[in-house]
C-alpha cells in the first residue's frame, strides 16, 4: 500500500515539476511536430500518401520515447543537482519504488506528444484520423507507455554511477528510433539489426498503437510490452541495488 | 598582443574550454560524434522507406546540418554559463570590446562545427557506402567550413536571445529543429511549400547543402562559387544581426536590471 502511495505521489509531483520546464515541454511537444512535418513532406514527395497516418503515429510514439529518454536521463541527475539524491537513497523505501514514478511520469507526458502529433497531422496536413479498434487502442496505449517508462527506468538505473547521463540519453534517441522502426518498417533494416529491436519496448509499443489505429490484432504486441516491462523492472531493481551500494561504498553518490 | 586580440583569442579559448563541461569525453563523444551518425542513418532509412532520395542526399544534408549543433548551442551556452557561474555581470561591465568578446568566442565554435560536420560526412559515407569523387574532398571541406561560419552567425542571434531568456537550450533546440525542416536537409526544397522554401533560403545551411550536393555529384568548385558566396553572405548578415542584438539586449538588461535574473 505504501509503495502504491509513493508511486501515486511521486508520479503526480514529477508530472507537475516537469510540466513547468520549458525544455521538457519543448521535447515532448515541439520535437514530434518537427518530426511529423519532415515525415509528411518526405512521404508526400515520395508519392506514398496512403502511409501518412502510419508515419504520424510513429512520430507521436517517437515523442513519447524522447520524453521518456530525456526524463530518464535526468531522473537521477536532477536529484543529484538538487542535492536530494542522498535523502532519497537514505529514506526507508527501496530506491526503485522512488525512481519508478519518475520514469513513468516522463513517459506519461509523452501522451502530449502523441496527441499533439495526431492533432497537428489532422488539422495542418489533413491526415485522416480513424481508429480501427478504439477499445484495443485505449487499452494498449497505457500499456505501451508504461513499458517504455520501464525501459526508461532500466536506463536510469545504470545512471546512478554516471554524472553525464543526460548526454548519453540524448544520444540514445535516434539509435533506438532506428532499430525499433518507429518511422519505417523494420523489414528494410539489415538482418543483424532487427533482433536488437525485439528486446526494446518501443518496437512493440508502436505496433500496439498502429494496429489499434490502423487495424490488425495487437494482442501479441501487448503481451510483449507486458513481458518486456516486467523484465526491465527486475533488471532495473537489481542494477539499482548493486549500483546504489557501490556508490555509497565509494562515497560517490553525490559526485559520481 | 593588443587588448582586443587578447580578448579575442585568449578569451575565446578559455570560454570554449569551459563550455559543455568538456573536461570529460563522456559528453563530447556522444554529442558530437555518435549522434550525427544516427541522425544520418535514421533519415536515410526514412528516405529509403519513402523512396525519395539517395543515401548521399541524406548523408550530406544531415552531416552539414550537424555543423549547426555546436554553433547554436555553444553560442547560447556562452552567455548562459556566464550567468550560471555569476560572471556575466563582471564580463559585461568590463571595458573589453564587445566585438572581440563575442567574435572571439565564436572562432573555436566554428572549428568545432566544421569538425563535427566533416566527421559526420566521412562516417556516414563509409557506413552507407556513399561514393564521392576524391577531387570533391577539398571543395567539400571548404563548404563545410563556410557553413559552420554561417551557422555561427545564426548562433550569435541565438546567443543574444540567451541574454533575454533563461533556458537558452529551448531556443537552441527550436532553431536546430527549424533548420532540419526548412533547409532542404531531408526534404528537397522544391517539395516544401513556397513560404517554407523562402524562409529556408534566408537561413544558413541551405546554400551550403546545395553546394555540397552538387560537388558530390561532380561539379567543380567554380560551378558552386555562387552558392558558397551566398552561404557566406547569409552568415555575415546573421552575424551582424546577432552582434547588434547582443549589444541592444545588453543595454536593455542593464537598464532593466535583469542581467542576472532574466
Amino acid at each position: 500500500m505504501n509503495a502504491l502511495r509513493i508511486f501515486g505521489a511521486g508520479w503526480l509531483m514529477n508530472m507537475k515539476s516537469m510540466l513547468r520546464s520549458s525544455l521538457f515541454v519543448f521535447t515532448s511537444l515541439v520535437e514530434p511536430l518537427i518530426m511529423t512535418t519532415i515525415a509528411f513532406y518526405t512521404v508526400k514527395a515520395g508519392g506514398r500518401q496512403e502511409t501518412l497516418f502510419y508515419f504520424a503515429i510513429g512520430a507521436g510514439v517517437m515523442g513519447i520515447w524522447s520524453s521518456t529518454l530525456f526524463g530518464s536521463g535526468g531522473a537521477i541527475s536532477w536529484q543529484r543537482w538538487e542535492g536530494t539524491l542522498e535523502l532519497l537513497v537514505a529514506s526507508p523505501p527501496p530506491l526503485i519504488v522512488i525512481v519508478v514514478p519518475l520514469t513513468v511520469a516522463t513517459a506519461s507526458i509523452g501522451i502530449y506528444s502523441l496527441t499533439a502529433t495526431l492533432l497537428w497531422g489532422r488539422f495542418v496536413f489533413g491526415i485522416p484520423f480513424h481508429l480501427a479498434h478504439p477499445i484495443l487502442f485505449v487499452v494498449g496505449l497505457p500499456i505501451a507507455i508504461v513499458a517504455m517508462g520501464l525501459l526508461g527506468l532500466l536506463i536510469a538505473s545504470t545512471f546512478v554511477l554516471y554524472r553525464e547521463a543526460n548526454a548519453l540519453s540524448n544520444m540514445l534517441e535516434f539509435p533506438i528510433a532506428l532499430v525499433t522502426g518507429l518511422l519505417f518498417a523494420t523489414s528494410i533494416l539489415p538482418d543483424w539489426m532487427r533482433p536488437l529491436g525485439w528486446v526494446l519496448a518501443p518496437t512493440w509499443a508502436v505496433r500496439v498503437i498502429r494496429e489499434g489505429a490502423l487495424g490488425g490484432n495487437p494482442l501479441f504486441e501487448i503481451a510483449m510490452c507486458v513481458l518486456l516491462g516486467c523484465a526491465y523492472l527486475v533488471l532495473a531493481s537489481y542494477f539499482l541495488r548493486v549500483l546504489e551500494v557501490r556508490a555509497r561504498a565509494k562515497a560517490t553518490l553525490a559526485l559520481a | 598582443m593588443t587588448y582586443p586580440a587578447r580578448v579575442f583569442f585568449l578569451g575565446g579559448l578559455l570560454s570554449y574550454r569551459a563550455l559543455f563541461n568538456w573536461l570529460t569525453p563522456w559528453i563530447l563523444v556522444p554529442t558530437f560524434l555518435v549522434a550525427p551518425i544516427f541522425q544520418i542513418l535514421l533519415f536515410a532509412y526514412i528516405g529509403r522507406s519513402a523512396n525519395l532520395e539517395s543515401d548521399e542526399f541524406y548523408v550530406i544534408g544531415n552531416a552539414l546540418q550537424y555543423t549547426s549543433l555546436p554553433c547554436l548551442f555553444a553560442m547560447a551556452n556562452m552567455l548562459g554559463d556566464e550567468r550560471w557561474s555569476q560572471t556575466l555581470g563582471i564580463l559585461l561591465s568590463s571595458p573589453a570590446s564587445r566585438l572581440a568578446l563575442f567574435l572571439g568566442r565564436s572562432l573555436p565554435v566554428i572549428l568545432n562545427g566544421a569538425l563535427v560536420g566533416a566527421f559526420g560526412f566521412v562516417a556516414g559515407s563509409l557506413i552507407l557506402d556513399v561514393h564521392v569523387p576524391a577531387s570533391a574532398f577539398a571543395p567539400l571541406a571548404l563548404v563545410i567550413v563556410v557553413t559552420a561560419v554561417s551557422c555561427t552567425g545564426l548562433g550569435l542571434v541565438n546567443g543574444a536571445i540567451g541574454l533575454r531568456v533563461r533556458e537558452s537550450a529551448v531556443s537552441s533546440n527550436i532553431v536546430f529543429g527549424l533548420l532540419l525542416v526548412l533547409c532542404g536537409v531531408n526534404v528537397p526544397l522544391d517539395e516544401l511549400p513556397s513560404w517554407m522554401e523562402t524562409i529556408g533560403r534566408a537561413l544558413p545551411l541551405t546554400h551550403g547543402i546545395e553546394a555540397a550536393r552538387e560537388l558530390a555529384d561532380g561539379a567543380r568548385l567554380a560551378d558552386v562559387g555562387g552558392l558558397i558566396a551566398t552561404e557566406a553572405a547569409i552568415g555575415l548578415v546573421w552575424a551582424v544581426i546577432g552582434c547588434t542584438l547582443l549589444r541592444f539586449l545588453e543595454v536593455e538588461a542593464r537598464r532593466r536590471a535583469t542581467l542576472e535574473s532574466s
